[in-house]
């Protein structure tokens, strides 16, 4: 898999954290054939479904707006094949791909995009709000570090009854500097709390690059604040994501959280629905996406004979079709009944 | 039963939800072995333990946010937040996050948590610690706001606000808590008074105040030296301002004809806004006189004795409120 330490672009010239200090072991090699196939899988699903989503977007259909995960794929797939399916996730506002790498239903996801009424939240979330309590998903936010004192309470839950569940609240770069992210992470420290922090650094809040807006050089510095375990890696690494959660939400599983990780990735489309793109050049857009992160898997998967570039092309378009049938699933559905309007405020 | 102030009545409904939930913990600051800053947590840290009486770092979102994120994944947790005017900062983790997460999320979550917080002013205790946000909190889809005025219905509510799935705003007023004026006798054991249903706590047939919290107290007493002239005041105490027990409140004023609302928080944009609004809209014709509110200042709650008594409504207003609608000033 091709290194990227070598990034020429923005700030990723700095090194990453060296694993082998954390004794951060290659679980990956010892998983199944099926789950690493089933890891392309679901990075090709994130990405065709972004795909459709532009498509929705040029096509005036998705009102409002909507933030794209594509170039960010390996963290939320990394991610959440290193954790169980009944540890807990909160995400942000770029969330899809947290949202389809916990195995939410493409379907409902992409109904809810275009605000029909059999989507996740009945039209009333939206992307910045997909939400899947059946997945263990506490859902997106249109706050930035909004979702991190919810992760706080949902590790405090697992502490509190006992059992050896692990949160992941998923952040983003720029959320580092709110307040919420440093009482989030104290509180957590305070307690123990089996929570991991995965700062996707995907080098931009909006159009403000993080080094502009921050001075360390890197976000898991800020764990010495804490006095918690905090790496840097490579976010466009697949199998370092999955390796360095393994490893850390063992680690949280054994009362020694919180963790901060953050991981180095790159947003290859624009903040949102409409971004010009004005803070930054064509030419680091084109060197990030040479380290775009399914490129790698998949060369990965077939170099290392795992699998067949034919199988690969399977996968692949199995992933096309499963999205394609989400989005005429979600056309053909209907809008959310007007009756729906005032209902959901409160529980009984 | 025994004779309780309002803060030791609300610490037994605390005491009595947590020996029957262990869902139910207590998160916040200063809340453990020193028993929160107006003593209502005392003895409950010894009785149920630093894992389910946790102390905080000074971190009001985290506390708050925290507090969503363990209700929504299965636990019951009430939170003090020291004084109201401290939920500024955790705002965005109690309007944006937990009030919102059931209906952003399609019904599909609940979020049973309890904020308690000591509200209002008195006390001398300056801009900062003394303020009435009622207006806010119930401003807010997904928030239930909780206004007891007396020891009895405040372990009633906060009891049925514990065992309720949604974020509740607990408001205590502070200048209850220990005053022995407003002690009451309190039964053990465990009680329920209905979030959303106001009570008459004085009947009368010449007009109708309608208050909460502390200005319950003062609105009784303003009835009562008007008694004395021969005016006859019905008190509506709503207990809980949202939900707005709104028919309680219309068949006083069907039977009155005259309304007086009565409220500590600044007149502009207060609650009571929104109470004479519905009445004026459900109810015109039953309406003698205008309705009027007898508010705060519209200025921040200052902290000298004379400005603060100034401020905030007393009797000598409330009869004066009184008086005029009733057209005899």
């Amino acid at each position: 898999m091709k290194e990227c330490t070598v990034r020429e672009c923005t700030i990723i010239k700095e090194k990453l954290t060296d694993l082998k200090e954390y004794k951060v072991a290659d679980r990956f090699k010892d998983l199944k054939k099926e789950q690493k196939v089933e890891m392309l899988k679901r990075m090709f699903q994130i990405r065709y479904f972004e795909m459709e989503v532009e498509q929705f977007i040029l096509k005036g259909q998705i009102y409002g707006t909507c933030h794209l995960y594509i170039g960010e794929e390996a963290n939320a797939v990394g991610a959440m094949n290193a954790i169980r399916k009944n540890d807990w996730i909160v995400s942000h506002h770029r969330g899809h791909g947290h949202c389809i790498a916990k195995e939410a239903d493409l379907k409902l996801m992409m109904a809810e995009l275009i605000g029909k009424g059999n989507g996740y939240c009945k039209g009333k979330g939206g992307s910045m709000h997909i939400a899947d309590m059946d997945t263990y998903n506490l859902g997106a936010n249109g706050i930035v570090g909004g979702g991190m004192g919810v992760a706080v309470g949902a590790s405090l839950t697992n502490k509190l009854k006992k059992n050896d569940g692990v949160v992941i609240g998923f952040i983003g770069d720029a959320s580092t500097n709110n307040g919420i992210f440093h009482e989030s992470l104290n509180l957590a420290s305070v307690w123990d709390l089996p929570l991991i922090f995965y700062c996707e650094n995907n080098q931009y809040g909006m159009s403000t690059p993080i080094i502009k807006s921050t001075r360390i050089k890197r976000i898991s510095d800020r764990k010495a604040s804490y006095n918690v375990k905090g790496v840097t890696i490579d976010g466009n690494n697949i199998v370092d994501v999955f390796n360095t959660v393994s490893h850390f939400a063992e680690v949280c599983r054994k009362g020694e959280g919180p963790v901060l990780i953050e991981a180095l990735t790159y947003r290859q489309r624009g903040h949102s629905k409409h971004d010009s793109q004005v803070y930054r050049t064509k030419d680091e857009v084109e060197q990030w996406k040479e380290y775009d992160p399914i490129v790698r898997y998949r060369e990965f998967l077939i170099e290392s004979g795992i699998i067949s570039e034919d199988e690969a092309k399977k996968i692949e378009e199995k992933a096309i079709e499963d999205i394609k049938a989400a989005a005429a699933f979600a056309e053909a559905s209907p809008y959310p009944d007007l009756s729906e309007l005032e209902t959901d405020v409160y529980a009984d | 039963m025994s004779e309780l102030t309002y803060l030791e009545a609300i610490r037994d409904g605390i005491r009595e939800v947590m020996k029957e939930d262990e869902r139910v913990f207590l998160i916040g600051e200063d809340i453990g072995l020193y028993g929160g800053s107006f003593g209502l947590t005392n003895g409950l840290f010894a009785e149920f333990g630093a894992e389910r009486v946790r102390d905080t770092p000074i971190s009001e979102a985290a506390i708050i946010g925290a507090s969503a994120g363990a209700a929504v994944t299965g636990m019951r947790p009430i939170l003090e937040i020291m004084f109201s005017d401290f939920t500024a900062c955790g705002m965005d983790q109690l309007l944006n996050q937990a009030a919102k997460i059931r209906y952003m999320f399609g019904g599909k979550a609940k979020v049973p948590m309890v904020l308690r917080t000591a509200s209002g002013g008195g006390a001398g205790f300056g801009p900062h610690h003394s303020q009435s946000w009622e207006a806010i909190f119930a401003h807010i889809p997904g928030l239930k706001v909780v206004m007891p005025s007396c020891p009895y219905d405040a372990k009633g509510l906060l009891i049925s606000a514990v065992r309720d799935n949604n974020p509740v705003i607990f408001l205590e007023h502070k200048v209850l808590y220990k005053n022995k004026k407003y002690a009451q006798e309190v039964p053990e054991g465990i009680y329920t008074i209905p979030l959303g249903k106001a009570e008459v706590k004085r009947q009368g047939k010449d007009l109708s105040i309608v208050a909460s919290s502390y200005m319950v107290q003062k609105s009784l007493e303003a009835a009562e030296e008007l008694s004395k002239q021969g005016i006859d005041c019905e008190v509506v105490d709503l207990r809980t301002i949202r939900p707005l027990d709104i028919d309680t409140v219309m068949a006083s004023v069907e039977k009155t004809g005259k309304l007086l609302c009565v409220e500590e928080a600044c007149s502009f944009g207060s609650f009571m806004g929104e109470v004479i609004t519905q009445v004026i809209e459900k109810g015109f014709d039953y309406l003698d006189a205008p309705p009027i509110r007898i508010a705060g200042k519209n200025c921040p709650v200052p902290y000298s004795y004379i400005l603060e008594q100034e401020m905030i409504p007393n009797v000598d207003r409330i009869k004066d409120g009184i008086l005029k609608v009733l057209g005899k000033n």
